[in-house]
């Protein structure tokens, strides 16, 4: 080989990860490191977000920082911290153990934030430790000895204030060190334990070929949690490491001995005699209550607490009900410009159907829902980074609990009024994953904004205007909203019990102090959301919709026919005809069954659907058209000659449109949410299952009793 | 020693030292780890609008949990009233 062509080997980057509590601005520096040099998807296998940026350091050189998930300790309890955990041991094959640890800790909250470091120093790799929000501790009279725990530690310390960049500058010197000591960790481990972490240390190296720090680390994580398989995770120990565990704990149950304590005790007085050490209170320190505790008195009190609530949460559902609607109908009158641009340049003819009713439409099912997912994701944003949303949760969790969820529940059930698909994207804020499960399963119950047309149809259809109260409407559309949230309380209850049992959901959670917002920080998150929504969940819409205009299209009537029906000839239409046998013990006939399908494309289109097969013409005005709609469905006969939109049905199909789950966009957003295609298909299984035997029974006894 | 008394009984407002702690259970060593040891003080903030959950401060920080958790906590009540 001519050495002179040789590229020169790339020069591999450093990766440094970012560990913290959650609630210590670990994502603030983050943010404030990388700019916007971020890479947003998930780890392989769990839906957990995984952050990947580049940063740079004091003299220019690139660097890759991965955001890990927030923690309080190693011993992980859900996948977020199982992630946290597995990088920092070097487990994952998709991500590389980092080079070097940056742990963020919350200067006015050192003792307990101090706990994570303390673990993380075990791992023997170069740590920088960061005290972010100095400017808060100091507020609050806090002296913090920097360079006395830097000498302890053995570590670089630095002052930081992430959010007005106070200490970015210092942090960047430190990560251009070529030199970063290595943490100088001496604690007592008690005596009583300390023969055991040296033989699990021992056959960890041994039996399951971990190095030698990471094989300590293993072994006090191990002798820390009582569940070793939750510990060992997806690397399960050797036989003989768990032999060994197993014959200490018996050893330790025989004696007395209180292990599972001992080492947590260990490392907080190892903590407490460091903190003793180097933070001190000045004597001019604010005393008394503390402005979040008098913020709290009324945000948590028994009468204004909820009327907090309720204005806040109405805020925010109208702004997704109604603000949206604004960038909706730009969307909409965008998209008709388009249409009618393209129609210009290509002919009639299938080709011209194909990009203007599958393609473009598809386009426009994709982004008609970024309002609504903007919005929301700005509220949850807001919420989040000023501290309200732990309050919500801790107001909401006693409702919550009755059917086995935590608060943090019940905003993706609120959005999901909205629409499902920011309320099942909101489902990520809560931790524990069998109860986002059940939450993403139970959202869509929920009746969305795509389901309002057709109830305004059909109640339009049942009530005749002359005759009736306006309230009875109102009465009827009320019933449908909350024959939908109950349905989804039962079935998160009854998942709670069945299904998905385990443990009941902890509830024990943080309430950090109010802060300003940090806008950067929140707009950075809503478009993240929106790129992710438009990038996984976006593609599987688009498809799946021009897959529906195609059944909806072909095969096309022969010319020898002009009477017939393209609809009625299509995939849908013979779709519905096939349908019928199935439905008709609703009450439904072939032509409900074809609305039924085209539902799927989202559930409004039920109305032009039905537009389509009784040959409504299509006016401007919403109103209007809904209006010559309504004649039309009271009109229609079937072939004996009866009624097909008795009363009876019209109300049986709003049932049928509160419960069956008809909505693809739903679909892609469950699949993307929950990394696979068992979930969203069960859900739409037991949902339009259980719609068809609620409206089975609705219309049998209906029938009985003579309507 | 004064008499123990458990962490949800304890009164709003109520300080008291922390005493006996269920060793067993992912809930309890999640608190231990969050810094709920034996000998450390804890004061009861408040109690959720609906009675359930319960805020305490520890170390300095703010902390929620259920009564279902506090049950099982001990403690042992700072001088002056700390009942319900």
């Amino acid at each position: 080989m001519n050495p002179s062509i040789v590229k020169p080997a790339p020069v591999r980057t450093s990766v440094y990860a970012l560990v913290g509590n959650p609630n210590c601005g670990k994502s603030t520096l983050f943010n404030a490191l990388t700019g916007l040099k971020q890479k947003v998807g998930n780890y392989p296998g769990v839906t957990v977000e995984r952050k990947v940026g580049t940063a740079y350091t004091q003299h220019g050189h690139p660097l890759t920082l991965i955001d890990l998930p927030g923690t309080y300790s190693l011993a992980a309890r859900s996948p977020d911290e199982a992630v946290t955990r597995d990088v920092l041991l070097g487990r994952r094959v998709d991500t590389a153990m980092p080079d070097r640890i940056v742990c963020v800790v919350d200067a006015t909250n050192l003792e307990r934030n101090l706990y994570l470091v303390h673990q993380i120093l075990d791992l023997g790799r170069p740590v920088i430790l960061v005290l972010n929000m100095m400017d808060v501790a100091e507020q609050a009279g806090l002296t913090i000895r920097t360079a006395r725990l830097e000498h302890e530690l053995g570590i670089p310390v630095i002052a930081c204030a992430a959010s007005s960049g106070r200490g970015l500058i210092d942090l960047k010197l430190a990560l251009s060190r070529n030199d970063l000591p290595l943490p100088r960790h001496a604690w007592d481990i008690p005596v009583a334990i300390a023969p055991a972490v040296s033989e699990l240390q021992a056959s960890l190296q041994d039996n399951d070929k971990k190095p030698p720090l990471i094989a300590r680390a293993e072994a006090l994580l191990l002798l820390t949690d009582q569940d070793s398989v939750r510990v060992a995770g997806s690397t399960p120990l050797s036989d003989r490491t768990r032999e060994i565990l197993v014959s200490w704990e018996k050893r330790w149950a025989a004696d007395g001995t209180d292990w599972a304590a001992a080492l947590v005790n260990a490392r907080y007085d190892s903590i407490g005699r460091l903190t003793a050490d180097i933070v001190s209170t000045a004597s001019t320190a604010p005393v008394g209550p503390s402005r979040s505790d008098r913020i709290d008195a009324w945000v948590t009190h028994p009468v204004w607490g909820w009327c907090i609530f309720g204005v806040l949460m109405a805020v925010m559902f109208l702004s997704i009900f109604t603000l949206a609607g604004i960038p909706m109908g730009w969307i909409e009158s965008l998209v008709a410009v388009a249409s009618e641009w393209v129609s210009g340049l290509i002919p009639p003819g299938d080709l011209h159907d194909l990009i203007i009713d599958g393609a473009i439409a598809g386009v426009e099912g994709v982004i008609i829902f970024l309002p609504q997912i903007l919005i929301l994701f700005l509220f949850i944003g807001l919420l989040e980074s000023t501290g309200y949303m732990a309050r919500a949760a801790f107001i909401m969790d006693r409702l919550m609990s009755k059917v086995g969820l935590n608060g943090r529940s019940f905003i993706p059930l609120l959005g999901s009024y909205a629409c499902a698909i920011p309320g099942i994207m909101a489902a990520r804020t809560i931790e524990q994953p069998k109860d986002r499960l059940v939450t993403i399963l139970v959202a869509p119950f929920m009746s969305c904004s795509a389901r309002l047309p057709v109830y305004l149809l059909l109640i339009a259809a049942l009530v005749p205007d002359e005759q009736v109260p306006v309230g009875l409407k109102i009465g009827i559309m009320l019933l449908m909203y909350a024959l939908g949230t109950f349905g989804a309380f039962g079935f998160a209850w009854l998942f709670k019990k069945t299904l998905l049992r385990g443990a009941p959901p902890l509830m024990i959670m943080e309430l950090p102090p109010y802060r300003l917002p940090r806008m950067r920080d929140v707009l950075q998150q809503m478009t993240e959301r929106a790129g992710l929504f438009v990038k996984r969940a976006g593609t599987i819409i688009l498809g799946l919709s021009i897959v529906l205009w195609f059944l909806a299209n072909y095969p096309k009537v022969p010319e020898n026919q002009p009477d017939t029906d393209p609809l009625a000839y299509s995939m849908a239409g013979r779709a519905g005809h096939a349908l019928e046998p199935v439905i008709a013990p609703l009450g439904f006939d072939w032509r409900i069954g074809i609305g039924l399908i085209q539902s799927f494309a989202a559930r409004e289109v039920f109305n032009s659907s039905m537009g389509v097969i009784f040959a409504v013409e299509e006016t401007d005005d919403e109103e209007e058209t809904r209006g010559h709609l309504r004649d039309a469905l009271r009109a229609a006969e079937r072939p004996d000659g009866t009624k097909l939109f008795t009363p009876l049905i019209c109300l049986n199909l709003m049932v049928f449109y509160v419960f069956a789950m008809q909505c693809i966009s739903t679909i892609a957003v469950v699949k993307r949410e929950t990394n696979s295609w068992r979930w969203p298909l069960f859900q739409l299984g037991y949902m339009t299952g259980f719609a068809w035997f609620i409206c089975l029974v609705i219309y049998q006894v209906g029938r009985a009793l003579g309507y | 020693m004064a008499e123990l008394i458990t962490l949800s009984s304890l009164a709003v407002g109520a300080s008291a030292v922390l005493r006996d702690f269920p060793k067993q259970g992912v809930a309890f060593l999640r608190l231990r780890e969050m810094g709920l040891l034996p000998g450390t003080s804890v004061t009861l903030v408040r109690t959720a609008p609906l009675g359930d959950p319960i805020e305490i401060k520890v170390r300095g920080y703010n902390l929620t949990l259920r009564k279902s958790e506090a049950d099982h906590v001990m403690v042992e009540p700072a001088a002056g009233p700390a009942m319900k």
